[in-house]
């Protein structure tokens, strides 16, 4: 136990974990993005694909949502606390500051995060609970999507939520394998093109939805 | 030189009496700067005349002058050693700058380097990482042959960049959190991928990351800045490999060993 306190205490330790619940978050955002694609095959499919989840892989279901809720609270947990040494190692700013490689991912995963979990905690209470969305019918995937996404502004902060989410993924995905020391070694290490492919691919397929519904693409 | 070919340039200087002291930038024009001098000779004429009108000259830490002692390092326009690549500040040229330039200098930031006076920073943080663990346990004796270990070509190349850190802080300064990983982590490369360095090399991951921590340095997010900032071009992949390290050392069962001799 000392020892699994000595990690967490350490700030590779914490950064460790950081990386492989953003992992998981990686995983996760694949798969969600991947089964979200099915709106564009009907609402049968999809509602099919929304009985299936929790009819007979509820436990399966179930399982995840305890994974990805412990990642998620462990990786806002580390970041916190990570943040807060950070700035407790620079009390006085430089009075001129010019970032020279640093990405614009790298600068905003910060308040990207907390923008994330804002987008998170509504997107819950939106698709999954119900709270906040008008036309909510438990198991109507497909009509709650509809209900909720064809409001202009509830599309228009999915989409940029999205954006947020593809800055988040193209500094972790590219991050995450450095932090754990398993990335091969690179003479330009800071090139990243599987972590752009990762972020493109997921934040375009997710956002293509609420674009479709706008555009009445989907209705 | 032609008298022409002089710049006027002004330098805004953080200046700080003392340790507990308050700070602020101060404005000074400097008037007949060569292109050709150095950006701390640049500051050698400042402080002579400074010194002639009876101020205080400003106190800035400098030793080599040839790159590669470690000492100099100013926050130079908000980049740490300045404008150029791969240069320390002493090997910086005032021909990187030009005529009528406002040039902000600033002393490293940081909590682990706390400000003695003006640009000077007290930096003995890192000597005490390098104690925690940046050794190797050798009997005592005549000095071995150099063929007498055999150490792989591209172990000898990786360890070599590693150790042309020269400790000058500029990754710090330049990290946005403040973090010293990459000269903790150029310091276990430089040792780790070495034979000799094997006997120590987990628990030194471990002893070098504590002590990084225990000196208020912040954490690493893998901006890139410290390896665009490092005067020695030492590459972030150095991080991976203590990340790497330290995590293997973290899950390995401690080792209990004496103080001295033989247990």
């Amino acid at each position: 136990m000392h020892r699994l306190a000595a990690f967490w205490e350490s700030s590779v330790g914490k950064k460790a974990v950081m990386a492989v619940t953003g992992i998981v978050g990686v995983l996760f955002v694949i798969g969600h993005m991947v089964g979200n694609l099915q709106v564009f095959q009907g609402a049968e499919r999809l509602n099919a694909y929304g009985h299936l989840l929790h009819g007979p892989l509820n436990e399966l279901i179930w399982g995840a949502r305890v994974v990805l809720l412990v990642a998620v609270v462990l990786h806002m947990v580390a970041a916190w606390q990570l943040t807060m040494r950070s700035r407790a190692a620079r009390p006085v700013p430089y009075a001129v500051r010019t970032p020279q490689v640093s990405t614009l991912a790298s600068r905003t995963l910060r308040w990207g995060g907390v923008l994330l979990l804002a987008f998170l905690v509504y997107h819950l209470l939106d698709l999954t609970i119900g709270a906040v969305n008008p036309a909510f019918e438990e198991g109507n995937v497909y009509g709650n999507l509809l209900g909720s996404l064809q409001r202009p502004l509830i599309a228009v902060f999915y989409i940029v939520a999205m954006g947020a989410l593809a800055l988040h993924l193209y500094h972790g995905a590219w991050s995450s394998l450095r932090t754990l020391g398993v990335a091969p070694e690179s003479p330009s290490p800071l090139k990243r093109r599987v972590a752009v492919a990762i972020a493109v691919i997921v934040a375009v397929g997710f956002a293509v939805v609420p674009v479709a519904v706008i555009l009445g693409i989907v209705r | 030189m032609s008298h022409d070919d002089t710049m006027q340039i002004t330098v805004r200087v953080w200046r700080q009496p003392g340790p507990a002291a308050g700070g602020a930038l101060v404005s000074y024009d400097v008037p007949g700067v060569s292109p050709e001098m150095s950006f701390l000779e640049m500051l050698d004429v400042l402080n002579e005349r400074l010194t002639e009108r009876g101020e205080l000259p400003i106190a800035f830490d400098h030793d080599c002058r040839e790159g590669i002692c470690g000492m100099c390092g100013l926050m130079i326009n908000g980049v740490a050693h300045g404008p150029e690549k791969a240069t320390t500040t002493c090997q910086l040229h005032m021909r990187s700058f030009r005529n009528g330039d406002v040039i902000t200098v600033e002393p490293w930031r940081a909590t682990a380097f706390p400000v003695l006076a003006d640009l000077v920073v007290d930096r003995r943080a890192l000597d005490r990482i390098i104690a925690s663990g940046g050794f190797i346990s050798a009997p005592t004796g005549g000095a071995p042959d150099g063929n007498a270990i055999p150490v792989p070509k591209p172990a000898a190349d990786q360890a070599m960049d590693a150790a042309a850190c020269i400790g000058c802080g500029a990754c710090v300064a330049a990290c946005p959190n403040g973090s010293a990983s990459l000269f903790t982590a150029a310091k276990i490369s430089h040792l780790g991928l070495l034979p000799q360095g094997q006997a120590e090399r987990f628990r030194r991951a471990l002893s070098m990351v504590q002590q990084m921590d225990l000196e208020h340095f912040g954490s690493c997010t893998l901006y890139g800045e410290c390896q665009e900032a490092c005067p020695k071009e030492i590459s972030i992949d150095t991080i991976t490999r203590m990340n790497g390290d330290f995590l293997r050392a973290a899950a390995q069962p401690p080792v209990r060993e004496a103080a001295t001799g033989s247990i």
